[in-house]
C-alpha cells in the first residue's frame, strides 16, 4: 500500500490545523480590528453600514477623560499588584527552597493553588470577605481594633471595601497579588535549583552568611529570570480584566475607581455598542504594553552593564 | 525539581517558620471560608462573629442555587467545552509538535517563529473582531466558538516539540519508515502512544484553562442557557439581593475539581506550567 502522506508534504500537512486557526481567529481579528479602528458603523444595520473616519476613533479616545482614568487605575493596580509580587516571591522561594527541607513541597502547593482557581469564584469569595457591615476583613479589624496599640491605628469605623473610590484599588490589588504570587514563587524555586551548588560551598568556605550568599550570589544568579517573570507580570497586570471586573459588577466601582482599560473596552464594545471607539482604546493599550515592555528590557540591560 | 539534599545547610528561624506558615494560611484561607459559608444559610454568613465552621446547609444553598440558573445544561456545558478544547488541543498541539521535532522542512524556523510569536500578542486585541466573526459565522452561543479558537495554543505546541525531540529517538521513526509505513501512521500508531506523560499536562492545563476561561463566554454566550459555569454563577450575583450562601455554594462547585486535579498531579502540573510559563 502506498501511503497517503508523502514526507516531503508531511510536516506542512501536520502544520495545518495550527496554521488554519491562526489565519482564521489569530491574524484576521488583529487586521480586522485595526480595520475597524477607523471606521463607525451602527451594529445592527450590519458591516455594510461601515463608514471611514480616519483618526476620529483614536481622537475620541485621546480626549476621553474615562480612557485616561482606566489607564490610571490600571498602572495603579499593574504596580500595586506586581511589584510586590516579586519583592515578596524572591525571600519566600529562597526561604522554601534553601530552608524548608520535606514541607518544601506543601508549601509550595500552598502558595500556587490561588493561581490555578477559577477567577469568578474567587472574585465572588472575596466579595463576601470585603463586604462592609458583615465581612470577615471588617470583623477582624474590628476586633483587632480593641488591642490596646493597636487601637490608634486602626480605624472604628468599618471600611467600605467594594463601595469607596479609595479602597476599591488596593482590595483589587491584593487579589491579584494573591492570585499569582505562587506563580512567581515557582518560577524563582526553579531558577535557584539551576543555580551551582559550587558556588555556595565556595561561599561557606569563606565564612560567607545566609544573607550574604543570599545577596551576593542568588540574587544575581536570578538576574534573567526577574526579567522574565517581570515581563510577564507587567504584560498581565496591564491586561488586568477579570477580578476588577467580578470585583466591581462589572461597572467599574464608585466613580469608576476600579475600572481597567481592558475593562473600559469591553464596556464602550458591548455596553454602548462602540465597536470602532473600542478597537481604538485596545490599540492605545497595546501600545503602551509595548513600551512597558520595551523599557523593562532597557532596565534590565541597564543594570547589566553596571556590574 | 529534585531537592538539593545537603546536610550543613542551615535550618529555617522561627521568624521564617512565622513568614512561610502565616503566607500560606493566607493563600488558603479564602479556599477554606468558601467551603464553610457554602455549608451556612445566608443569615448565619454575615453574622457577626462570622461563622468559622462548617453548617449542614449545603443541600438549601444548593436548592437556591438551582432556582436560579438552569445548573446542570451550565456545568454540562462547562465540561463539554473542556473536553472537546482539550482533545482537539492534544491532537493539534501533538501533530505540529511531532512536524517541528521530526522533520526538516522549508519555512520551518519562519514557521516556529510565528508559533512562538502568536504567545506576544495580547489576547484583548482581537476580542471585538473576535465576536464579530463568530457573530458573521452564527456561532454566537455554539460552544465550538469557545473550543476552536484556541485549539493549538503555542504554548502546547512548544511543550510537545520538547517532549518528542527529548523522548523519542529518531532511530524509531527510522526503523518505521524502513518498514514502509506511511508519514501519519509514524504519527499516528508509533509517536502517539508514546507521548502518555506529555498528553497529561498539556490535556490538565487545556482543561483547566478552558474550565476557568471567563473572558470567552462573557463576549460569545449570550443566553443563560448556554453559559458555562462561571458564567452562570457571576449572573446569580446582584447588586440589589444576593444569595451569598447559594454563591458560595456554586463556587465552591466551580473549585472542586480543579482541586482534586491538583492534589493529584501538583507536580506536574507545575512544571508544566512554569515550562510554558503563560498566564491567563
Amino acid at each position: 500500500m502506498k501511503p497517503l502522506l508523502k514526507p516531503a508534504a508531511a510536516p506542512y500537512v501536520l502544520i495545518s490545523p495550527f496554521l488554519l486557526l491562526f489565519l482564521v481567529f489569530g491574524l484576521f481579528p488583529i487586521v480586522f480590528s485595526f480595520v475597524l479602528m477607523f471606521h463607525v458603523w451602527d451594529p445592527v444595520k450590519g458591516l455594510n453600514s461601515m463608514e471611514f473616519v480616519g483618526l476620529e476613533n483614536l481622537q475620541f479616545a485621546m480626549e476621553d477623560p474615562l480612557v485616561w482614568t482606566s489607564l490610571g487605575n490600571t498602572l495603579w493596580m499593574a504596580l500595586a499588584s506586581g511589584l510586590p509580587q516579586h519583592l515578596v516571591a524572591i525571600p519566600l522561594a529562597y526561604l522554601i527552597n534553601e530552608k524548608l527541607g520535606r514541607w518544601r513541597n506543601a508549601a509550595m502547593g500552598a502558595y500556587f493553588l490561588p493561581y490555578i482557581t477559577s477567577t469568578v469564584a474567587i472574585a465572588i469569595m472575596f466579595s463576601t470577605l470585603f463586604s462592609t457591615d458583615y465581612g470577615m476583613v471588617n470583623a477582624a479589624l474590628s476586633e483587632l481594633a480593641q488591642w490596646p496599640l493597636l487601637n490608634a491605628v486602626l480605624p472604628d469605623k468599618n471600611i467600605d471595601w467594594l463601595g469607596s473610590p479609595e479602597a476599591v484599588k488596593p482590595v483589587v490589588s491584593a487579589v491579584v497579588f494573591w492570585r499569582y504570587l505562587g506563580f512567581n514563587v515557582i518560577l524563582y524555586v526553579a531558577a535557584m535549583q539551576s543555580i551551582p551548588r559550587e558556588l555556595y560551598e565556595a561561599a561557606r568556605m569563606d565564612g560567607a552568611k545566609s544573607w550574604q550568599q543570599f545577596w551576593f550570589i542568588t540574587l544575581p544568579q536570578l538576574k534573567p529570570i526577574m526579567f522574565f517573570g517581570v515581563t510577564l507580570t507587567v504584560i498581565g497586570g496591564l491586561q488586568l480584566f477579570e477580578e476588577p471586573f467580578i470585583l466591581t459588577g462589572g461597572k467599574g466601582g464608585p466613580e469608576y475607581a476600579g475600572m481597567t482599560t481592558a475593562m473600559y473596552m469591553y464596556r464602550t464594545a458591548f455596553d454602548f455598542n462602540d465597536f470602532g471607539l473600542a478597537s481604538a482604546i485596545s490599540w492605545m493599550l497595546f501600545v503602551i504594553i509595548l513600551v512597558m515592555t520595551v523599557l523593562t528590557n532597557k532596565a534590565f540591560k541597564s543594570k547589566e552593564g553596571q556590574t | 525539581m529534585s531537592a538539593p539534599t545537603s546536610d550543613h545547610k542551615s535550618s529555617l528561624g522561627p521568624l521564617g517558620w512565622l513568614f512561610i506558615v502565616t503566607g500560606a494560611l493566607l493563600m488558603l484561607g479564602p479556599f477554606y471560608f468558601m467551603f464553610v459559608f457554602a455549608t451556612q444559610p445566608r443569615t448565619e454568613i454575615f453574622s457577626v462573629p462570622p461563622p468559622l465552621f462548617f453548617g449542614d446547609h449545603f443541600l438549601e444553598n444548593m436548592q437556591i442555587l438551582m432556582g436560579k440558573i438552569p445548573f446542570w445544561k451550565n456545568l454540562g456545558w462547562s465540561l463539554y467545552v473542556g473536553l472537546m478544547s482539550t482533545g482537539l488541543t492534544l491532537l493539534f498541539c501533538s501533530m505540529a509538535g511531532f512536524a517541528f521535532a521530526v522533520y526538516e522542512f522549508r519555512y520551518k524556523k519562519a514557521l516556529f517563529a510565528l508559533v512562538m510569536g502568536t504567545m506576544l500578542v495580547p489576547s484583548f486585541l482581537g476580542m471585538i473582531p473576535t465576536f464579530l466573526i463568530m457573530d458573521a459565522l452564527n456561532w454566537i452561543d455554539q460552544p465550538r466558538a469557545l473550543y476552536l479558537p484556541g485549539a493549538a495554543p503555542a504554548m502546547g505546541i512548544f511543550l510537545m516539540r520538547q517532549y518528542i525531540t527529548s523522548a523519542i529517538p529518531k532511530e524509531l521513526i527510522e526503523a518505521a519508515r524502513m518498514d514502509n509505513c506511511g508519514e501519519f501512521r509514524i504519527y499516528w500508531s508509533v509517536v502517539v502512544p508514546l507521548l502518555g506523560p506529555a498528553f497529561g499536562t498539556l490535556g490538565l492545563i487545556a482543561f483547566i484553562a478552558s474550565w476557568n476561561n471567563f473572558i470567552g463566554p462573557l463576549v460569545v454566550m449570550r443566553s443563560p442557557e448556554m453559559y458555562t459555569f462561571p458564567l452562570a454563577l457571576r449572573s446569580v450575583q446582584s447588586p440589589v439581593d444576593t444569595e451569598w450562601g447559594a454563591l458560595m455554594a456554586g463556587s465552591a462547585i466551580a473549585v472542586i475539581p480543579l482541586l482534586i486535579i491538583f492534589i493529584f498531579s501538583s507536580r506536574r502540573l507545575i512544571e508544566g506550567l512554569t515550562a510554558g510559563a503563560v498566564r491567563g
